[in-house]
């Protein structure tokens, strides 16, 4: 019994299917549960901003991330690694899974046989962009790692307000930067 | 913190590598597919949200009842929660509007520079100088008036 009409909408709205989506996101939130387990540190990816500062500026505001700044390197060298791990063998083809949606977003280049990915949104976006990120996520307390996988994790309620507050924001953005017919 | 257990960053790294992973596999380090998903034309990001948030919460909420403390710190299993105040709506605001006109946040940039993404490299400039310019305003504010510093 399957209804034409739902398969329908269901390709509307997940042109590249789920698998991909899910599959990620189990692994981004075992990768963070693994740190905490062996931890106990709910880690956000965003405080490496400030705690990296800290090795080339004495401002008040980052010499408290001193004790962490080594392995927050650590956590991020790792994410950046995880990422050309999953370049080096799915999106290069040499390992093979129905559960990856290639899409068609981009740009997708070779260097010495691993398939690389680049992306075509403009540079000014990123900047500019990048910019308000840093700038937001410190003075939020978290970002979409902080505040969506870990403190949605906690049932926080802080993190619950920020994650609304920063999707709702971001799709107004978005739409409207979309409508004024900034592409890609 | 300098009698570390001699696994603490390499468990942190080993961590890091499948969240990085995962950010590649779910093409969330793709700052087109955020777009798309925040432009309403593809849904499929809510399940990396939503999953990674699912793993973290399980684990989250029975290891404090199995274990408690962590073997590689000594450290009582204790949830993510922050204070509230106006600062988690502004900052959250303020993200917000970078998030929707670049696409990419902190860990997915990370990930992105892994899959490729030389690009990247102008968000995560911008990441720096965001966090920068926050910290030297904070910290000139809390230096004038020690009575107002919060520490997040």
């Amino acid at each position: 019994m399957t209804d034409p009409v739902v398969l329908q909408t269901t390709a509307d709205l997940f042109p590249n299917g789920i698998a991909r989506y899910a599959v990620g996101g189990l692994l981004v939130g075992l990768g963070a549960l693994v740190i905490y387990v062996g931890t106990g540190i709910p880690a956000g990816a965003s405080t490496f901003l400030e705690s990296t500062l800290s090795y080339v500026s004495d401002q008040s505001r980052f010499r408290q991330y001193v004790a962490s700044r080594d392995w927050r390197v650590a956590f991020t060298a790792g994410i950046v690694l995880g990422g050309l791990a999953f370049a080096a063998t799915v999106q290069s083809g040499v390992v093979t899974t129905g559960l990856y949606e290639p899409g068609t977003t981009g740009q997708l280049y070779e260097v010495a046989g691993v398939t690389l990915w680049s992306t075509d949104v403009q540079p000014w976006r990123l900047l500019v962009g990048g910019v308000l990120v840093g700038i937001g996520t410190r003075v939020g307390k978290g970002c979409t790692s902080g505040h969506g996988v870990c403190g949605v994790g906690s049932a926080s309620k802080t993190s619950l307000v920020g994650v609304v507050t920063f999707l709702l924001v971001a799709v107004v953005t978005a739409q409207v930067v979309a409508a004024l017919g900034v592409s890609p | 913190m300098s009698e570390r257990h001699p696994l603490f960053v390499p468990l942190i790294f080993v961590g890091g590598l499948i969240f990085g992973f995962g950010l590649g596999f779910s093409q969330m380090a793709r700052p087109e597919v955020v777009l798309n998903f925040l432009q309403f034309e593809d849904f499929g990001l809510l399940f990396v949200m939503f999953g990674a948030a699912l793993v973290t919460g399980v684990g989250f909420a029975v290891l404090p009842r199995v274990r408690d403390r962590a073997p590689l710190t000594g450290d009582v299993y204790e949830r993510r929660l922050k204070s509230f105040d106006r600062n988690v709506l502004v900052g959250g605001a303020v993200f917000g509007v970078g998030w929707g006109l670049s696409g990419i946040c902190p860990g997915a940039a990370y990930a992105s520079l892994g899959v490729g993404n030389v690009t990247i490299l102008w968000a995560l400039a911008g990441m720096f100088l965001g966090a920068y310019l926050q910290g030297y305003w904070r910290s000139r504010a809390t230096d004038a008036d020690p009575a107002t510093s919060s520490a997040d």
